[in-house]
């Protein structure tokens, strides 16, 4: 479905952000990717999105090559990308924050169906359709960003820690809606340093340090691992 | 001092068709500014084009435009004006994106410079632009209104209305505005972005260009040099109501023309009527440094 294949990406001419990224994500997986501050899993789902373009490697997903396509020609293919820091239009109300997510769609009564639909499974949202972006709490907002790329249609689902700054109880809600989202189809790229909680509900994890795919296997045996525990489960 | 109501009206209607042109024009500085983060100082000569170029478009009648005539020379100044602003930034902006900030500012520089020269090539002198069919004055009970200037006000309130229309109520319009308020995560939307900010230069260089024939309209004449004065106010009519802002610049452009027209009326010499207004700028600016109706956007996490 998504296959990355060594890519190579910078930030201008010094700094080299990924050395030879291979990932894959299956038909019905989660796949998580963990990994320290700077590690590069911003850099490498921006560079799947196709905001940034690889140096080198190769990108396919669901048969076309995606490395090199302009964001937006990607994102109409069904691979949507949620950003880390949920990039909610502020001076946008609720309503219109959705309506962009399914920009992409041809049709008026699709989208009205998919916005009652992400409504119905976010009340938070449906309640506040009016309401401007920026005055939004930071889980509403989460919320809202999630919800906006599930208008898309997403064939693919890429999360860039979707739990960061949120309350536990927020993070669990989050969590059991990427669960949900997964379970009715949608497989899911999920980028947390929330380790222990994402690997809980993933297939398989990879762990990224440096620009490398350092370690990589099913989350079940990641999380027994004594050296991912060590460092990104905080069990020693 | 005994200033008469007839006074006062009269220099508040000089002042609204005077602040439609202006707000017209700062439209164009503004959305461009919201998409791109950039001054199109070359703005200016967008509006002096549409204005030459309906100059020009008048020899086909030569007995004077009829209603079908100036419907013409609006809808050609507005599409050339328009065309001519995707082409400034096609090839005087777009292969620059992402250099220096300083960089665009000497490319607008220099294809403003460019346009005003192929015009002054064209016609080196002040051109005479008749008013057309829109002389006289019509009375409301004792007091003389041009319907000239009824005419201009009423087109650019025609044309802001829909303009508001399409970036509040069309998919296209939102976009735009996701785009300023966000454009790589529009993109990520599938929001095909340089289309967007194309179309962000059409749409202002349009306005520009029927600023253009309405200021020919009311002054009753065109020069290739006609761009400077107003392209300097309707940029400050934009920094006034919060450059970015599309509601700003529409209060920015009228506010602007009516403290001058006000200032002109009533200060004892009519020439400080610019200082008056730019004090007025700098004092809106110490206390709201966004502008009138500018928002302090959140810094990006
Ligand atoms: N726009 C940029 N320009 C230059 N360097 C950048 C840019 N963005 C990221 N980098 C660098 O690339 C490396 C990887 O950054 P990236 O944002 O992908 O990390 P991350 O794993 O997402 O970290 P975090 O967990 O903090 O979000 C870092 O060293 C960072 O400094
Ligand atoms: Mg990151």
């Amino acid at each position: 479905m998504l296959s990355v294949t060594n890519v190579h990406v910078s930030y201008g001419r010094k700094i080299k952000a990924l050395h030879g990224v291979s990932l894959a994500v299956r038909e019905g997986e989660i796949v998580c990717l963990i990994g320290a501050n700077g590690a590069g899993k911003s850099t490498l789902l921006k560079t799947i999105s196709g905001l940034l373009w690889p140096e080198s490697g190769e990108i396919v997903f669901n048969g076309h090559r995606v490395d090199s396509v302009p964001a937006h020609r990607v994102a109409a293919l069904g691979l949507v990308h949620v950003p880390e820091g949920r990039r909610i239009f502020p001076l946008m109300t609720v309503q219109e924050n959705l309506q962009m997510g399914a920009f992409t769609r041809p049709h008026a009564h699709e989208r009205e169906k998919r916005l009652r639909w992400v409504c119905d499974l976010f009340p938070v949202l449906g309640d506040r359709l009016g309401q401007e972006g920026s005055t939004l709490s930071g889980g509403e907002q989460q919320m809202l960003a999630i919800g906006r790329a599930l208008m898309a249609k997403p064939r693919l689902l890429m999360l860039d820690e979707p739990s960061m700054g949120l309350a536990p109880l927020v993070v669990r809600k989050i969590f059991s809606v990427i669960s949900d989202i997964h379970r009715s189809g949608t497989p899911i790229l999920l980028v947390e340093q929330n380790a222990q909680e994402a690997l809980r509900i993933a297939d398989r994890g990879y762990v990224i340090e440096t620009g490398r795919i350092v370690q990589e296997g099913k989350a079940k045996e990641l999380l027994i691992d004594p050296a991912v525990r060590a460092a990104y489960l905080g069990v020693s | 001092m005994f200033v008469s109501g007839n006074v006062i009206f009269e220099q508040v209607l000089n002042g609204l068709t005077l602040g439609g042109i202006y707000a017209l024009i700062a439209l164009g500085y503004t959305m461009v500014y919201g998409v791109l983060r950039m001054i199109n100082f070359a703005h200016s000569e967008l509006f002096m084009l549409g204005a030459v170029g309906g100059w020009g478009l008048l020899a086909l009648w030569p007995g004077g435009a009829t209603l079908g005539g100036i419907c013409v020379i609006f809808f050609v100044a507005m599409v050339g004006s328009g065309l001519l602003a995707l082409f400034l930034n096609r090839v005087a902006y777009a292969p620059l994106r992402g250099s220096p900030r300083l960089t665009p500012l000497l490319s607008a520089i220099g294809a403003s410079l460019f346009l005003q020269n192929v015009v002054f090539l064209w016609r080196d002198s002040q051109l005479a632009f008749p008013p057309l069919f829109v002389s006289g004055h019509f009375h409301v009970g004792h007091l003389d209104v041009s319907f000239l200037q009824t005419f201009i006000i009423l087109i650019s309130i025609f044309l802001m209305v829909n303009l508001t229309l399409f970036i509040r109520k069309t998919r296209l319009g939102k976009a735009m505005r996701a785009v300023s308020q966000d454009a790589e995560t529009a993109e990520l939307m599938g929001i095909p972005v340089h289309r967007v900010v194309a179309l962000t230069f059409f749409i202002g260089g349009a306005l520009g260009g029927a600023a253009g024939v309405l200021n020919g309209l009311y002054y009753g004449s065109v020069k290739y040099n006609m761009g400077f004065a107003p392209g300097i106010k309707a940029f400050t009519s934009a920094v006034l109501g919060g450059i970015g802002s599309v509601p700003g610049a529409m209060l920015g452009g009228f506010l602007l023309g009516l403290l001058e027209s006000l200032g002109a009326g009533f200060l004892p010499k009519p020439e400080w009527k610019d200082v008056f207004a730019f004090v007025v700028l700098i004092i809106v600016l110490l206390f709201r440094p966004a502008g009138l109706l500018g928002k302090n956007r959140a810094e990006k996490v």
